[in-house]
């Protein structure tokens, strides 16, 4: 086998840093160079800002863990450069099917919304992603963007300090201090350096452990989601079958809380059930096992001080509903605009609190959404599985019990109601979902799609409204982005920004949230808007 | 709407009789599932979330005159 996940990808290598007396300091250092550590670096080095990443190890994810990312995230890995990639490889799926006993108890087509460029999310497996990303990263370094990635670098101390931290950081050649302006950990939910500091991680630990197996086989199941609960081949539990690129199934079977985890993850085990799920006939190969138990728990605070904690090390959630991946690279989408702003003096330090104020908000309806998905999935109490099963058996006969059916509820962006960043709404009839704190939604443009215009900086988007071709406000440009609403085909854009409302002024912040918005331009009302988002008001 | 907490059935005893009619003959299992389902049904002809939890509390402590 010579797989991706078994490659070094940045191997190690001795770095000037290692002998520098005094140590060297660094801009950003990045801890961890999983999906949102390698995200967050490449982020910010397109904006000029350094980022060095270390990481213990030197390959991608072991396995293929993360496997579904959603349309947003998407989005987001397009301004990084390599969102296309990814939706190449990636599998896209709509129809799911949900069995209960031995029963199909009713199909779904997930029918997306038109007129985005992006799927409502594909599926791909984790080592793949982080594959994509290394590449771009590499590919910013040969253009002299300022980002670094290096491997067999493993954090031992960290000693924050009022404008810096430092870093004890141990290498095949020995240990070395290394400074950091700012200091990101994205070192996943095992979190060493949360450790290292003392930080909490409160939380849920649901009493249930899972088997998850990729198999290789060359089956001519469909390209879609099978959800099964209580089925024969896993009496009292639940199983889940999803593909992924390369003739790989995902494969996700509940085994219950007294098991003993070694003995389970052993072939000898795991070949018999996954034969009595698949049938006798087919031929597959193993490609990975693990198992696993979920959390739903949050840090109290993500940032402190100078460090800054984004993905699985700020918040961790349960599998259902791919919340974890996919929030973890939209906290780097939100802190990324942040902390430039704030290094190039631009904004206040304070600015930082709204990544924490913001992304807190995300954690929780990310553990609220998958602890409820989990409470369906593994009942947990005999009342619990008595409404689960008259769920299932209702949603056989009538639509009305379909929704209520949760094996997992689509990761969607947070809305940031009530950011500090953003106002009341002075275009309280517009659409609800493109409200002050909600992100923009993608719409086609005739020659493309509105996203791509948007770009990763302050824009003034105006719908049959005038305004300054830009407006400086406080060391922020914001460069306007002019529609005709009424020309060519541009239902979808006057539907989602528009509504009822003849015209439209946007303000939309570098991450494509919605700042602020008003039926005509103001320019008096647009500067204090600016100043509020950049965390000045 | 409100909860409506005053007599509203013109025929109670029939509705009573109905009840446990359709639990007839049902092991304890059975008729707990039956509940699950009525509940689900109910809930939804209802379809309006503050009445449901104004009846949730009214079953969970029915000696609550707040309710």
């Amino acid at each position: 086998m010579n797989k991706i996940f078994e490659t070094p990808l940045y191997p190690y290598t001795h770095h000037p840093d290692q002998d520098a007396t005094p140590p060297a300091r660094r801009k950003v250092v990045i801890v961890g160079a999983g999906p949102v550590g390698l995200a967050t670096a490449i982020d910010l080095a397109r904006k000029g800002v350094e980022a060095v990443v270390v990481d213990e190890n030197d390959k991608v994810s072991f396995g293929s863990r993360a496997i579904c990312f959603a349309k947003r995230p998407l989005e987001i890995l397009d301004r990084l450069g390599c969102g296309q990639p990814m939706v190449d490889k990636g599998v896209q799926w709509n129809v799911g099917k949900v069995f209960f006993d031995e029963r199909k108890v009713f199909e779904f087509n997930l029918l997306p919304e038109e007129g985005h460029r992006r799927p409502a999310f594909i599926n791909l497996q984790q080592y793949y992603f982080e594959e994509f990303l290394v590449e771009r990263a590499r590919e910013l370094e040969a253009e002299g963007t300022p980002i670094e990635l290096r491997g067999g670098n493993k954090v031992m101390e960290v000693t924050q300090h009022d404008d810096h931290v430092t870093l004890r950081i141990d290498t095949p050649d020995g240990p070395y201090n290394l400074e950091a302006d700012w200091l990101i950990a994205c070192d996943g939910a095992a979190s060493p350096l949360r450790a290292m500091m003392g930080l909490d991680f409160v939380g849920r630990v649901f009493e249930d452990n899972f088997l998850i197996a990729d198999v290789v086989m060359e089956a001519d199941f469909p390209t879609e989601r099978w959800f099964w609960f209580d089925p024969p081949f896993n009496r009292g539990q639940s199983a889940l079958l999803h593909k992924q690129p390369d003739g790989v199934w995902r494969i996700d079977l509940q085994l219950g809380w007294d098991i003993d985890k070694e003995e389970e993850k052993k072939p000898e085990n795991v070949i018999p059930r996954l034969k009595e799920m698949l049938g006798d006939e087919v031929e597959f190969e193993l490609e990975w096992v693990s198992i696993y138990t979920f959390q739903c728990r949050r840090m109290e605070r993500f940032r402190h001080g100078r460090v800054i904690f984004a993905g699985d090390s700020a918040h961790q959630v349960s599998p259902f509903g791919a919340r974890g991946a996919n929030s973890g690279i939209q906290d780097a989408d939100n802190l990324g605009w942040k902390l430039r702003l704030v290094i190039e003096g631009i904004a206040p330090e304070a600015l930082l609190d709204s990544y924490d104020t913001e992304r807190v908000q995300a954690a929780d309806e990310n553990i609220l959404n998958s602890s409820r998905s989990t409470d369906f999935i593994t009942p947990k109490s005999e009342i619990s599985r008595v409404f689960r099963d008259a769920v299932l058996d209702l949603a056989e006969h009538h639509d009305f019990a379909r929704p209520l059916v949760n094996s997992g509820r689509l990761s969607v962006p947070c809305v940031h109601d009530g950011s500090p960043l953003s106002g009341a709404d002075s275009l309280p009839d517009g659409p609800a979902r493109t409200r002050p704190g909600a992100p923009c939604p993608d719409a086609p443009l005739g020659d493309g799609f509105l996203l791509d215009h948007l770009g990763d900086r302050f824009v003034l988007l105006t719908l049959g409204a005038v305004a300054p071709d830009a407006l400086s406000e406080s060391g922020v440009v914001a460069r306007r982005v002019a529609l005709d609403p009424d020309a060519g085909a541009l239902a979808a854009l006057r539907d989602r920004y528009l509504g009822d409302a003849p015209a439209a002024v946007y303000l939309i912040r570098p991450d494509q949230h919605v700042a602020a918005r008003w039926p005509a331009y103001d320019e008096a009302e647009t500067r204090a808007a600016i100043r509020r988002a950049i965390g000045l008001e | 709407m409100p909860l409506n907490l005053a007599p509203n059935l013109s025929d109670a005893d029939d509705v009573y009789a109905d009840l446990l009619a359709a639990h007839e003959g049902l092991s304890k299992e059975q008729s707990d599932a039956l509940n699950a389902r009525l509940v689900l049904i109910l809930a939804n002809h209802i379809g309006d979330r503050s009445v449901l939890r104004d009846a949730l509390d009214a079953a969970r402590d029915p000696g609550n005159a707040d309710v």
